[in-house]
């Protein structure tokens, strides 16, 4: 019993009319005739872009509009395609930021290479890069394709983030 | 004016009312195609073409932006696109044939409504009479003649066109076309039979089929679509072959032939095939609603002279029994029918897919052929029993 022969039925004659079966074919299409288009007017109508999102990468700081990326490169790293390009940089002492030992001078994007993989989100420890809701990226050149670090915080702006890890580490070594 | 125009010569007003009718015809075959996309559109739940918005037109208010939703603007940058386009006419086709094909396809898809009569009026008798080109007695039968040489553009376009794709698109064109003329003619004798009543001077002309549908009492105002119902079925489905419509559009069929007997054509001689196509259809479907639903007529057992003297008692303005007012009204209503049976037509190609080549002579020879010869043979009994 391990083959188990499947009769085909021959049509019926209602079947070999083709009748019922375009009139019920001719409803259903009728039925999406009347039903609202599933797509939008694009620039016009933007699509509702649900949370969790994987637009284009950006920086975003932190509550207190402060830098959080720290320059470890992990993301750099990471990208499969190789399009995150940074080139680190010291934090001056008087920085009000001095308790984080690195911030990245220059951090570049290059969206013709990026595949949206979300990866370098993942990997980095301070959540300081975010695949947030910007979907569409354009440009005439190659090199307006390129994120540098100063689009990369416009596109990305400020989230919510109740760590502070850098807060309780720059508090817990004035306590010492 | 209209004495005026009375008094012009024959031939001059003939001239204008035919001019008048390609007019009408031309331009709404190429809206035809635009409706085709938008209710293409509809069935696939998008909202088709509806971008183009010249910035003075688009700015009337209300007619400007509903016409950019239908896609009107769309339509016009179409047809100047495909007017002003490089026409290219490829090396190796046989030029004379090549340029013909396109217009011998135009030519029976105009013609042919010389015998449709689309509207009618009253005279002071209070008799009928039709709106037409030319109220002669062949009517059907001239209408077949001429709808049949459509098949030579077909024809002609893929022998012309000189290669494979074509070529395979103009022998199934043939094939087809001539399988379903049988049929198509066959499924329309009964209902000539039936209005050719014995004692009755004999005619062909459709508009004695119209008057048979407007007569009164419960028989008389019967559209035939209610007594014949066979032949209304095998003739709509032949007008969906003789026009190559889906599911019949074998001699196009672009999944395997590309584009079929016009893969070799562009810009304006592509244009006019489908023009073509679509006056075919809307003559097509014209001939249908005066066969079988009662061309003018509003709805089955009211007839037109009915609905006007009804409207007159009810609302005693004048001119409601103007011929203009009631030749335009008559109009209106076949128009109307027309569009819905357009619509009907692209509903159906959007809906099913296409039948194999095999299947659709299966259909046209041992389905549709014995089924119209019985119909035939057991109405010719019928008509004979009734009308001794
Ligand atoms: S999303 Fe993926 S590809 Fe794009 S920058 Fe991040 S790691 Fe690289
Ligand atoms: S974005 Fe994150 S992973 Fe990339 S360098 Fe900055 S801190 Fe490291």
């Amino acid at each position: 019993m391990s083959v188990i022969q499947v009769q085909r039925k021959p049509l019926s004659l209602a079947e070999r009319t083709y009748i019922p079966q375009i009139l019920s074919g001719m409803k259903t299409t009728m039925k999406h005739i009347v039903a609202k288009p599933v797509t939008v007017n694009y620039p016009e109508e933007r699509p509702e872009i649900p949370p969790g999102y994987r637009g284009v990468p950006t920086l975003v700081r932190d509550p207190h509009g402060r830098e959080k990326c720290v320059s470890c490169q992990l993301c750099e790293f990471v990208c499969p395609p190789k399009a995150i390009r940074i080139t680190p940089g010291e934090i001056p002492a008087d920085s009000p930021n001095a308790h984080v030992e690195k911030g990245p001078k220059e951090f570049e994007i290059n969206m013709l290479r990026c595949i949206y993989c979300g990866l370098c989100q993942e990997v980095c420890p301070e959540e300081a890069i975010w695949l947030q809701n910007v979907y569409s990226s354009s440009g005439y050149t190659r090199a307006e394709m390129v994120n540098n670090k100063q689009k990369l915080y416009e596109l990305g702006g400020t989230l919510p983030d109740t760590h502070l890890k850098w807060d309780k580490k720059k508090a817990a070594a004035e306590k010492h | 004016m209209i004495d005026f125009y009375f008094s012009l010569p024959d031939i001059v007003r003939y001239i204008i009312q035919g001019i008048a009718v390609i007019c009408f015809l031309f331009p709404v075959g190429a809206a035809c195609s635009m409706a085709e996309r938008k209710v293409a559109a509809w069935a696939q739940d998008r909202p088709g073409p509806n971008r183009a918005r010249p910035w003075l037109l688009a700015r009337i208010p209300i007619i400007g932006p509903i016409l950019g939703y239908f896609g009107i603007f769309n339509l016009m940058a179409d047809g100047g696109k495909l007017l002003f386009r490089e026409d290219i006419t490829p090396g190796h086709v046989n030029k004379f044939y090549f340029v013909m094909a396109p217009i011998v396809a135009m030519t029976p898809a105009l013609s042919t409504i010389v015998f449709v009569p689309f509207g009618a009026y009253l005279d002071s008798a209070g008799q009928i009479l039709p709106v037409m080109l030319a109220n002669v007695d062949i009517g059907i039968l001239g209408v077949f003649a001429l709808a049949s040489l459509s098949v030579y553009s077909l024809i002609l376009a893929g022998w012309a066109s000189n290669s494979k794709y074509p070529f395979l698109g103009a022998i199934r064109a043939s094939a087809q076309l001539i399988s379903y003329e049988l049929s198509m003619t066959l499924a329309v004798v009964p209902v000539l039979l039936w209005i050719n009543a014995p004692g009755t001077t004999g005619s062909l002309s459709l508009v004695r089929v119209v008057e048979f549908q407007s007569q009164p009492g419960f028989w008389g105002g019967m559209w035939f679509v209610f007594i014949m119902p066979v032949s209304a079925f095998i003739f709509l489905i032949t007008i969906f072959a003789e026009t190559n419509r889906q599911p019949f559009d074998m001699p196009e069929s672009e999944a395997d032939l590309v584009g079929g007997y016009h893969t070799e054509y562009g810009s304006y001689k592509w244009s006019l095939f489908f023009v073509a196509e679509y006056c075919q259809m809307i003559v097509g479907s014209g001939i249908f609603i005066l066969l079988f639903l009662g061309g003018w007529n509003p709805l089955p057992w009211i007839p037109l002279a009915d609905l006007v003297n009804w409207l007159h008692d009810l609302l005693h303005w004048q001119w409601l029994l103007h011929p203009i007012f009631v030749g335009l009204l008559s109009i209106g209503i076949f128009v109307t029918k027309v569009l819905i049976f357009i619509f009907i037509f692209m509903w159906v190609r959007w809906t099913l897919p296409r039948f194999r080549y095999d299947q659709v002579m299966r259909i046209g020879w041992q389905r549709l052929l014995p089924l119209s010869i019985a119909n035939l043979v057991v109405y010719i009994i019928a008509i004979a029993l009734l009308q001794k």
